[in-house]
């Protein structure tokens, strides 16, 4: 039984990673019609701005405690990734959008705004791995025969907090309301008096910014930072956005956390090498049942 | 008009045949090393180890190969630490830089393919670090300077046994790399064949894999007396982290892969203490050995790690390899030909890393040390293993 609980908690950990990223792409999906693929990079950038700045909050010159550091790197962190986010929609999406270029196109510059931002930071930092300093002191709490981290708590409650923000935000305030009416019609909002241009910006800013919270908090349980980190995890939560019903903040929460729970499940019985095949034929057999994901509706309003 | 094109076509094509008779005064060696990707730092430590290399050699003239000085070339090839990427860096270097040698490249992972390559292709190769079997096996143009894992799987299992006085073992493995696998099995059958207690958990990850909670769950509830873990740097790290986090108390114990510094910066504290056997313990070094940890931190500012120290090893044995082939042709192919008799031709070698004589594969038949992480993050040794 402990077993058990010790691997719901392992997959509740590792799906609250996917939940969180998959929340960014399915916001900026829902909004624009884009599939930003550049967000699992975003989600790097994230982690390494994370570990620049609370290297330098540790720092001589500032010297903070951990704990105190930690507080500042948080908002520090989301700030700086959402800029990011916001860059590259001014200088990559922006244009096309302007020039009234087909979504295909916007996909493939996502992509490669992916792979701009993986190979600079290769060229830039080198390929030697960097290592995440510990912010907060770890904590080992054993429950019976159920181990427990304090990090892994704030993992799993942060993913639980931020969807239900992004829930509160879309559904009821008046910038959700305009996000969701331009998902709905992009040319009659601008005739509204609806700034669209802001929307999609304020898009861009809750998307990178919890993917660079995201990246923060996996930093901080897997201290191992590389140029590619956000590679593959990206690609996962995208899928898991789109099994959730892409474009639904409900179905990325859920999504990422089945997902994770299928990892985790298949590598608990089978070999490892089982764990992609079997989670993606589920997946793939929830798509087959329902195209348009668990909580997706064909075509209408998004998000 | 026809007979000017035709002189200058002639011209050009004399040229051309005249380049390699020019060029048959240097020695092309090629280096198949991963610079970037999962393990660049083995790739700098072999690069930084060659350059020290070259410039012994060359600052003395150059090789004496039957009477004439040749000054050698290293071309380094970032195989990007990819098994595909290292078939096309041996192929680049042997098709387009035309090289007479290749060393590298290190790891099995790249090794294995890579050896088939060169093996393929007719080219002499030195794998300076791979460990498993299949990279030499039925390849006679292939060559290593490190010993073997059915030789490494029992050295850790006896120590195992002996030092955590355990009954069973867990292992955790990379399943996509020839490496990992292939010592984890030969692991597992030497430890199962001393009697003692059973494998209790063998578990697997891929290679970009960075939650391991799944697979450590499953060992900890086994209750191993240890964990082998035969597994890169990068994931030794992670691996030792969430297997404390998850309560696990007991003693890792880790294979040559582990043996670079940057072990230690991403693990930190919570590999001190830890064993993995290696071929070489940098501290307490002697002789020849010592000369060349010297040089190497005076130049680099770093102390050499095992890669590095093999592939100075292995660059000794190539230049063995050429003397014994007596003369330098200007024809790629055959100097290849000469080199690889020439290699084979070897039966004992002195290197920093300990003396080995050579078996019918082509295999150095060499010690083993078994090494401590100190309190400080240092490598101290352990104690020495022979065949």
């Amino acid at each position: 039984m402990d077993f058990i609980i010790q691997n719901v908690l392992n997959a509740l950990q590792w799906g609250s990673f996917y939940a969180l990223i998959a929340l960014g792409y399915t916001l900026v999906y829902g909004v624009l019609r884009l599939i930003n693929f550049a967000h699992g990079d975003i989600f790097m950038v994230g982690a390494y701005i994370a570990f620049f700045v609370s290297g330098f909050l540790l720092g001589p010159v500032i010297g903070l405690s951990p704990a105190m550091a930690f507080a500042v790197t948080v908002p520090l962190t989301m700030a700086l990734t959402s800029l990011v986010g916001v860059t590259l929609e001014r200088i990559a999406y922006r244009p096309l959008r302007r020039k009234g270029a087909h979504r295909l196109y916007v996909v493939i510059t996502a992509l490669m705004c992916g792979l701009i931002l993986e190979y600079s930071n290769l060229a830039v930092l080198g390929a030697s791995r960097l290592k995440f300093p510990e912010l907060i002191e770890k904590q080992i709490w054993h429950l019976g025969g159920v181990t427990l981290t304090n990090l892994k708590v704030l993992v799993i409650a942060t993913a639980i907090v931020v969807f239900l923000f992004l829930q509160w935000v879309v559904t009821r305030t008046r910038v959700g309301m305009a996000m969701r009416a331009i998902s709905y019609d992009k040319f009659a909002i601008p005739l509204m008096g609806i700034p669209s241009d802001n929307i999609i910006v304020f898009t861009f800013i809750l998307g990178s910014g919890f993917a660079g919270l995201a990246g923060l908090l996996f930093a901080m349980s897997y201290p191992v930072l590389e140029p590619f980190m956000g590679m593959l995890i990206g690609w996962k939560a995208f899928i898991a956005a789109v099994v959730g019903g892409i474009g639904d903040i409900k179905g990325a929460f859920v999504g990422g956390f089945l997902l994770g729970f299928i990892e985790v499940g298949v590598v608990t019985v089978f070999p490892s090498t089982y764990r992609d095949l079997f989670a993606f034929t589920i997946l793939l057999l929830i798509l087959w049942m329902k195209p348009t994901g668990l909580f997706g509706m064909p075509q209408s309003t998004k998000i | 008009m026809r007979s000017t094109l035709t002189r200058l076509l002639l011209t050009c094509i004399a040229l051309s045949l005249a380049v390699p008779a020019f060029a048959a005064d240097t020695i092309k060696i090629g280096f198949n090393i991963p610079l970037t990707g999962d393990i660049p730092e083995v790739g700098e430590g072999s690069k930084n180890a060659a350059e020290m290399y070259l410039a012994d050699i060359n600052g003395a003239g150059g090789l004496e190969v039957g009477g004439k000085k040749y000054m050698l070339e290293f071309i380094y090839m970032d195989n990007e630490s990819k098994a595909e990427s290292a078939v096309n860096a041996a192929l680049k270097l042997i098709e387009q830089e035309e090289v007479v040698a290749i060393i590298g490249p290190n790891s099995s992972k790249q090794a294995v393919p890579g050896g088939g390559t060169a093996n393929d292709n007719r080219v002499p190769m030195i794998s300076p670090w791979s460990t498993n079997p299949d990279t030499t096996k039925d390849r006679p143009w292939v060559f290593r300077a490190a010993f073997l894992d059915p030789f490494q799987g029992p050295v850790v299992a006896d120590f195992a046994a002996k030092k955590f006085g355990a009954k069973t073992a867990a292992v955790i493995f990379d399943i996509s790399n020839d490496y990992s696998k292939g010592l984890a099995e030969i692991f597992k059958s030497s430890w199962e064949a001393k009697g003692l207690g059973p494998v209790v958990a063998f578990e697997s990850h891929g290679t970009k894999d960075q939650d391991f909670s799944a697979q450590l769950t499953t060992i900890i509830a086994d209750k191993p007396d240890f964990i082998f873990v035969p597994d890169n740097y990068n994931q030794v790290a992670l691996i030792v982290q969430q297997a404390r986090d998850l309560g696990y108390k007991g003693p890792f114990m880790g294979s040559d892969a582990w043996g670079t510094p940057d072990l230690i910066k991403l693990c930190g504290e919570q590999c001190y203490g830890q064993y993995f056997s290696t071929h070489y313990a940098a501290a307490g070094a002697k002789g020849a050995t010592k000369v060349f940890i010297d040089r190497y931190m005076k130049k680099y500012g770093a102390e050499p790690a095992d890669y590095a120290a093999l592939t100075w090893d292995s660059i000794g044995l190539l230049v063995e390899g050429i003397k014994n082939a007596g003369k330098v042709e200007s024809n790629p192919r055959k100097m290849r030909k000469a080199i690889r008799d020439g290699l084979a031709a070897i039966k004992s070698f002195d290197g920093i890393t300990g003396s080995s004589k050579f078996d019918k594969e082509g295999d150095p038949i060499k010690c083993a040390v078994v090494v401590k992480i100190s309190d400080e993050g240092k490598f101290v040794f352990e104690e020495s293993v022979c065949p």
